[in-house]
């Protein structure tokens, strides 16, 4: 079994990538740029010696008032020789990865990475609900936890805890059999779906 | 007395009403969080809540008499609490069933409401997180002796 | 005559729904009695927990994680305390591991009947459910032992145990474990031959190796369809690799085969739970004895004034947790569960984020009940174990 560590056979196959080490107490932890983002990625999932095809968990940390403002988060794991990917013949030694990638406050943007792991999907919604960092090429960019017309990011720190509403906006909804009709609908029709200010309209405005 | 034939008890329709409702309380299958866990318990053969004629728990809020607002309740689940409120036929009642429920709990931030009486009216607060199954069968037996109070002309 | 036209039809089911396990909804859009798309929509018990964690000392945080997967309550705060005390870099004792194994153990166990009786309630048979809230009962009471607590002992606490365990734990703990196996057998008797149960499951939310991979979905959800990884043999914590137990697979992927699985892991449980009590001494150590995380003896804060002044400090200023991050993950009820904490140095956490396993779950439901029927999607709602406020959180 190849011995040589991820940031090695990194550095080997994405060479314009500037991947640094960092300090952890747990597990291997690299930071990269978000240019080169999805090649890293692809190379971690891919290659026959790393094998990390379980994205674990996709996360921001948003570190007001340090600059860049927002760290991106993913866990990684390869499962040894529980699972194969397509194209190895040996498992590789189960093994934990943590990719971080820092954001500026005025340009939150990543690349999302589900294409490559399918299972990005939701955790970058949650991430884009509740930091309002937008992911680039993600198939559907939506609100997923709080109301579609929820207006500002919870878990950014400059949001408050507590907010308190009125008792009069919890009146019943009283919808139209077309409001109805088409509110049920919003999830599978992109026409009507409520476009959220930050998510890029599809002619690229 | 043995020329009474037919055995009869003399009460008024508003008594008899009272001990209708009272006695079988159906609520509805709302479950949101935790305390939905121990509603079930309460339903189930330890506490049984059956001896007290609620154990129907009914899935449509049109068949149902009362709401056990278990949990805590989000403020994109609010609209929605209203709505089931709003369809539950006359007469109606509702439970608040823990602290999250009655108070915001622990969760006092942006995404929880800090108590469902500001959504619905709500006759019983069971304190606890969760309660226990005795404490809720104790909030259903207040209701019932709530119930029993209610004045049918007013 | 008029023409005939075939159009589908969408179909709105929860949030308010009695089998959605909480406040899940979807929207299926039906083609006669098959389901052409399915979109789940979630957050209707977003609590959130990770917001408010941030506001609370480290220690506070513990009763609030133990609220989110409310049926594994107690793997979350131990995936927590795992998580923090790697960042402080605290030796726990070896009876507080075995301990803490003993309870994860059990809290599997628990969550498991939960998820047995309203899965089978879902799918008709309503006798399992309240055979299953039987047994759940005996275990609340001996979380009822530990803390006074049914569902939320908060017993596991960074450093340690909250305290040592009460007298009578040990027989209560053997007590229920001679008992168990035989109830389990009674489950089986009820649905594994049984042929509605047969009917209603095999063949049904089906999910290839690649998809579950790809999906994220671990857990039993991926021992399901044959692939044995499990957090415990994989990644060791609570030092599990020396237990003896063994991970059961199943092959077919399907609702059938997830229940098999679970209930063979129920068996290991009990089996895990028995090597974890013959380990735990009658006395010792119940926490770390480092005091600037735990309080120290209670004898002491009475008789010493610098223990009581550490007693004070800790709970009314709490401690600092040095810089950084950790992320340790344990395999709960649903499959890896871990908190990644991050923090800034200060008595607060910085981050307290929640891999929930009912999350990536849930947003897998379309793959398995897409271009099935419509009374299958209970059976797959019920087979992935989701929990709301995990999903949420």
């Amino acid at each position: 079994m190849d011995a040589s560590s991820p940031l090695d056979l990194l550095r080997g196959a994405v060479p314009d990538a500037a991947i640094q080490p960092l300090p952890s107490v747990d597990m291997p932890t690299l930071s990269v740029d978000r240019e080169h983002l999805l090649e890293v990625c692809a190379v971690l999932r891919d290659d026959p010696r790393l094998q990390y095809a379980l994205l674990v968990d996709v996360t921001a940390v948003d570190r007001l008032p340090a600059e860049p403002r927002f760290e991106m988060v993913y866990h990684l794991a390869c499962v040894g020789a529980a699972f194969l990917t397509a194209g190895a013949t040996q498992p590789a030694p189960a093994s934990r990865l943590r990719l971080k990638v820092g954001l500026p406050d005025a340009d939150a943007r990543v690349p999302s990475v589900s294409g490559i792991w399918p299972t990005a999907g939701w955790p970058e919604r949650e991430v884009f609900d509740l930091f309002g960092i937008v992911f680039q090429d993600h198939p559907d960019l939506r609100r997923i936890l709080m109301p579609d017309d929820w207006e500002g990011y919870p878990l950014r720190r400059d949001y408050p805890v507590q907010i308190r509403k009125d008792a009069a906006s919890w009146s019943p909804l009283q919808l139209t059999p077309e409001e109805f009709a088409r509110n049920v609908r919003a999830g599978h029709d992109k026409a009507v779906r409520r476009a959220h200010p930050a998510v890029p309209k599809p002619d690229g405005q | 007395m043995a020329d009474i034939e037919i055995p009869v008890l003399t009460t008024s329709v508003e008594k008899m009403v009272q001990w209708a409702r009272r006695s079988a309380i159906w609520p509805v299958t709302f479950g949101l969080a935790c305390c939905a866990i121990e509603m079930m318990a309460m339903s189930c053969g330890r506490y049984d809540i059956a001896r007290f004629g609620a154990e129907v728990f009914r899935g449509s809020p049109r068949q149902s008499d009362l709401m056990i607002v278990a949990g805590r309740l989000s403020r994109k689940m609010a609209p929605v609490l209203r709505r089931i409120y709003d369809q539950m036929p006359e007469p109606k009642w509702v439970i608040s069933m823990g602290a999250c429920a009655s108070c915001g709990g622990v969760f006092d931030n942006y995404a929880i409401v800090q108590g469902v009486d500001q959504v619905v009216p709500v006759d019983v607060f069971v304190p606890g997180c969760p309660p226990r199954p005795e404490a809720l069968i104790y909030g259903i037996v207040q209701l019932q002796r709530k119930i029993d109070h209610q004045r049918m002309s007013a | 005559m008029p023409e005939l036209r075939s159009e589908t039809m969408t179909v709105n089911m929860g949030p308010q729904h009695p089998s959605t396990h909480g406040v899940l909804r979807l929207v299926l859009e039906l083609d006669g009695e098959n389901i052409v798309s399915a979109e789940p929509t979630i957050g209707f018990l977003h609590t959130g927990i990770e917001k408010t964690a941030e506001q609370k000392k480290w220690q506070q945080v513990i009763p609030l994680v133990e609220r989110m997967d409310y049926l594994g309550a107690q793997s979350n705060s131990l995936a927590y305390c795992l998580s923090v005390e790697k960042l402080i870099g605290l030796e726990i004792p070896e009876r507080v591991t075995w301990i803490r194994v003993l309870i994860a153990e059990l809290q599997r166990l628990s969550s498991h009947l939960v998820w047995l009786g309203t899965h089978g309630m879902e799918i008709g048979a309503v006798s399992v459910m309240l055979y299953c809230f039987r047994e759940r009962e005996q275990l609340l009471n001996l979380n009822e032992m530990l803390a006074g607590f049914r569902m939320f002992p908060s017993y596991i606490r960074i450093g340690g145990l909250r305290e040592d365990l009460p007298r009578g734990f040990h027989e209560a703990v053997q007590a229920f474990l001679d008992k168990f196996p035989a109830k389990l057998d009674e489950y089986h008797k009820l649905l594994t031959k049984n042929q509605v149960w047969i009917g209603r499951t095999k063949g049904v939310g089906r999910l290839s190796r690649e998809d579950t991979m790809a999906m994220g979905l671990v857990g039993p959800m991926a021992r399901a369809v044959g692939i044995p990884y499990d957090v415990r043999k994989a990644f060791p914590y609570l030092k599990y690799d020396t237990f003896e137990f063994t991970v059961p697979t199943a092959t077919e992927g399907d609702v059938y085969a997830r229940y098999e699985v679970k209930m063979e892991e129920m068996r290991q449980s009990v089996s895990l739970c028995r090597q974890a009590l013959s380990r735990i001494t009658p006395t010792g150590q119940f926490d770390c004895r480092d005091f600037r995380y735990v309080p120290p003896p209670k004898d002491r804060v009475y008789t010493e004034m610098e223990a009581l002044i550490q007693h004070f400090l800790l709970y009314s200023q709490g401690f600092n947790v040095p810089k950084g991050e950790a992320y340790v993950p344990v395999e709960g009820a649903r499959g890896e569960h871990g908190f990644y904490v991050v923090s800034d140095g200060a008595n607060r956490p910085l981050r307290v984020k929640a891999r929930a396993p009912s999350f990536i779950a849930c947003q897998a439901l379309p793959k398995m009940i897409i271009g099935g029927l419509i009374a299958d999607v209970i059976a797959v709602i019920g087979s992935t174990d989701v929990v709301m406020g995990d999903v949420d959180r």
